[in-house]
């Protein structure tokens, strides 16, 4: 599965919502229900997926879901 | 690596189609039991928290929730508390609840507790858990040095729980309190826990006045504070959270969290586990007491398998002191199974631990059943504990209701696995609970083993098996020696042969040489049996040697080997086989195996029995697909 296959199952997971599609464009603020609370759990659920520490200062300077790819990538 | 502890380890894991499963549950006429399996899985926060809503989406619709028992729960504490309702709502239908979570709002607890036509009260929940962690303490900022303020501090929190636990008490409500668990920033180091005042100080006593309460029966302990040192508390504590979010702990923590507070209500409820039954070999010893003997298994003090399967022992031997009965369930001859509760010094455990021994040689789930019934307790109160994964998924298939935990590869983790999941917590202890397992040693009669079959063929059919037949060969000498040399149980003449005379019979005209390898659903078994027949010049083989690896008995492995010998048989124009039965000290069981396979007595001496059947009477083949690689002879 490719990263964002995996980071699509997670945060449909999260909101509870499959109808939930991510393409590298995607923000939060695109998604009905990703707030900052399930941003939390998201990137919680992300670090135990991808078995990584997100530092919240790279957190923040998250702009797209193909920024977060982009970083799970460098750390592979 | 699954953390076992935070992952649920002793739980299997979820399978690929879990979403899917979660979803069927909206038009599924029987959705509480399938919610329960699902729930049985090891399954992370967001999945959890998927089928916590899909649960409650079903009981707000007013379906049914049996076999599930309904239960309320109120929710109360400083943080964020929404996140935990639904992964509640479904661990605990994983032990066995229909549980609706009414949570009171962001630090709401006191005004909840005060008002009986508040949220949680009006509600009329049948319990109401007070989660507050250290930040939510009433106390103020540390004070070290000053005892009577660290004094003042303590009395301040603990009148403060009181008052809760007053408040909701009053409504009807059972109260669960969670112990605090204390924060990792020292002021002090090490003088933390010795100075008035300090957070760890006043925390280590607040927890203190907590399980006093308990004792007396005011309250139910959740104990918060060694769940977290057990998960490691600069894990537990995440400042980063706590400041962005005012999680008390992470996500990942909350699958274990929540199944600590189910526990402890089904505990309450008296729906703990009462009864663990045990496999034997490389379970509560290490090796295989009918092939290795006595001498030959590995327990005890001085080598570090035998303390593995040592600490085994010693948990469950401190369960059955608390009450919990103990039972044997073993694939072994009984005489030879209870060798090393009789003879062997370092072996923790004695046969009057345990209620009831059964080793004979049916399938484990037709065992744990007559285990219930001559105990009579329900299947829902037995834990069966066995090293090898095909038992724990033919006892989990046959007899969902008993709890059968994961094990990992190192013995050394079986006794920490086993306590992790807490199957027989206790929300009180009696004297009578020393005394039951006495009881049940007592009064149960041992049980004569009916052999009755509960869904053996589609066990068998879902085990996929691969049988592959080959004649020795070179690659495969050392192992067919080693089995020739070392199997004492399934060998019906216990003929040793060197590995020169192995050689020697894979080069003869005369000799049939046939070795098996068997793969299932769960990997490769290797080689697991060997055949030697010889040509005895009239139309006839005689079954020199067959002999089995006793992991794959039960699996209808011998009569595809007897389908097998009789292809070849018929194919160098033999007629009839002859089989020979020499019993030993040890191959009792296989006493019967001719007969079993349709073979005609065909005379005996000195305790020897002689078999015959004609190659070309018929076979039940059991399912399994068959690769056969005979080549010219080698």
């Amino acid at each position: 599965m490719t990263t964002i296959t995996r980071l699509t199952d997670l945060l449909r997971d999260i909101l509870d919502d499959d109808d939930v599609t991510l393409t590298p464009e995607t923000s939060a603020r695109d998604v009905p229900g990703w707030d900052s609370l399930a941003n939390v759990r998201f990137m919680l659920a992300v670090e135990g997926e991808f078995g990584l520490r997100l530092a919240a200062a790279e957190v923040a300077r998250l702009d797209s879901v193909g920024d977060l790819v982009a970083l799970i990538d460098s750390r592979g | 690596m699954a953390d076992l502890h935070v992952d649920l380890a002793w739980l299997p894991p979820a399978p690929d189609t879990i979403r899917d499963q979660i979803k069927a549950l909206a038009g599924d006429p029987d959705w509480a039991r399938s919610a329960r399996a699902i729930a049985g899985h090891g399954l992370g926060e967001a999945t959890l928290a998927r089928l916590g809503k899909a649960i409650a989406a079903r009981l707000a619709g007013g379906a049914d929730a049996a076999p599930l028992l309904p239960f309320r729960l109120g929710l109360v504490g400083n943080g964020t508390l929404d996140l935990l309702a639904p992964p509640l709502v479904a661990t605990f239908a994983r032990h066995g609840f229909a549980l609706q979570v009414i949570a009171a709002d962001y630090d709401q607890a006191m005004p909840e507790a005060l008002n009986p036509a508040g949220r949680i009260n009006a509600a009329r929940p049948d319990a109401v858990l007070v989660a507050v962690d250290h930040h939510g303490l009433p106390i103020g900022p540390p004070v070290p040095g000053d005892a009577a303020a660290a004094d003042g501090q303590v009395a301040d929190a603990l009148a403060y729980f009181d008052r809760l636990r007053t408040g909701f008490a009053a409504a009807g409500a059972t109260v669960i309190v969670a112990t605090i668990a204390a924060p990792v920033e020292s002021l002090a180091g090490s003088l933390d826990r010795v100075l008035a005042g300090t957070r760890r100080n006043v925390i280590d006593r607040i927890n203190l006045g907590l399980a006093d309460r308990a004792r007396d029966g005011a309250l139910l302990l959740l104990d918060v504070a060694a769940l977290a040192e057990t998960i490691g508390l600069a894990r537990w504590h995440d400042p980063t959270l706590w400041n962005i979010a005012k999680l008390q702990f992470p996500t990942q923590m909350v699958p274990i969290w929540a199944d600590h507070v189910a526990r402890l209500v089904a505990a309450s409820r008296g729906r703990s586990r009462r009864a663990l039954v045990l496999d034997l070999d490389n379970t509560l010893w290490g090796g295989v007491i009918g092939d290795d003997g006595v001498d030959g298994i590995a327990i005890g003090e001085g080598d570090a398998t035998g303390e593995a399967f040592l600490e085994v022992q010693r948990l469950a031997l401190g369960l059955r002191k608390r009450g919990v009965v103990l039972a044997v369930s073993s694939k072994n001859t009984d005489a030879v199974a209870r060798t090393p509760f009789t003879d062997h010094p370092d072996m923790a455990l004695r046969l009057d631990d345990f209620a009831l021994f059964q080793a004979n040689w049916s399938d484990k789930g037709t065992n744990i059943t007559t285990i219930a019934a001559e105990l009579a307790l329900g299947l829902e109160s037995f834990v069966f504990l066995d090293d090898n994964p095909a038992e724990r998924a033919l006892v989990r298939r046959t007899l969902p209701d008993v709890a059968v935990p994961e094990l990992p590869a190192d013995p050394a983790l079986y006794a920490r696995t086993l306590a992790a999941a807490g199957y027989f917590e206790m929300a009180a202890f009696s004297p009578e609970d020393t005394a039951r397992a006495e009881m049940y040693a007592m009064n149960a009669r041992r049980a004569a083993l009916r052999t009755q079959v509960t869904d053996m063929a589609a066990y068998l059919a879902s085990l996929d098996m691969a049988i592959g037949f080959a004649p020795f060969d070179a690659i495969g000498r050392a192992r067919i020696a080693q089995l020739i040399n070392k199997s004492n149980q399934f060998n019906l003449t216990t003929r040793r042969y060197t590995d020169a005379q192995v050689e020697a019979m894979a080069n003869d005209p005369a000799v049939f040489t046939c070795q098996v390898r068997l793969t299932d659903s769960f990997g490769d078994n290797g080689m697991i049996s060997v055949i030697i027949c010889r040509d005895t010049g009239v139309a006839t083989w005689e079954i020199d040697s067959w002999l089995m690896s006793c992991r794959v008995l039960g699996r209808g492995v011998e009569r595809a080997v007897l389908a097998e010998i009789c292809h070849h048989a018929r194919a160098a124009g033999i007629t009839e086989l002859r089989g020979r039965y020499i019993p030993s000290a040890k191959n009792a069981m296989v006493a019967g195996h001719y007969a079993g396979l349709g073979f005609a007595p065909a005379g005996d001496s000195d305790g020897e029995t002689l078999w015959t059947r004609s190659v070309d009477a018929p076979i039940e083949m059991p399912p399994m697909r068959v690769t056969r690689s005979f080549g010219e002879p080698t």
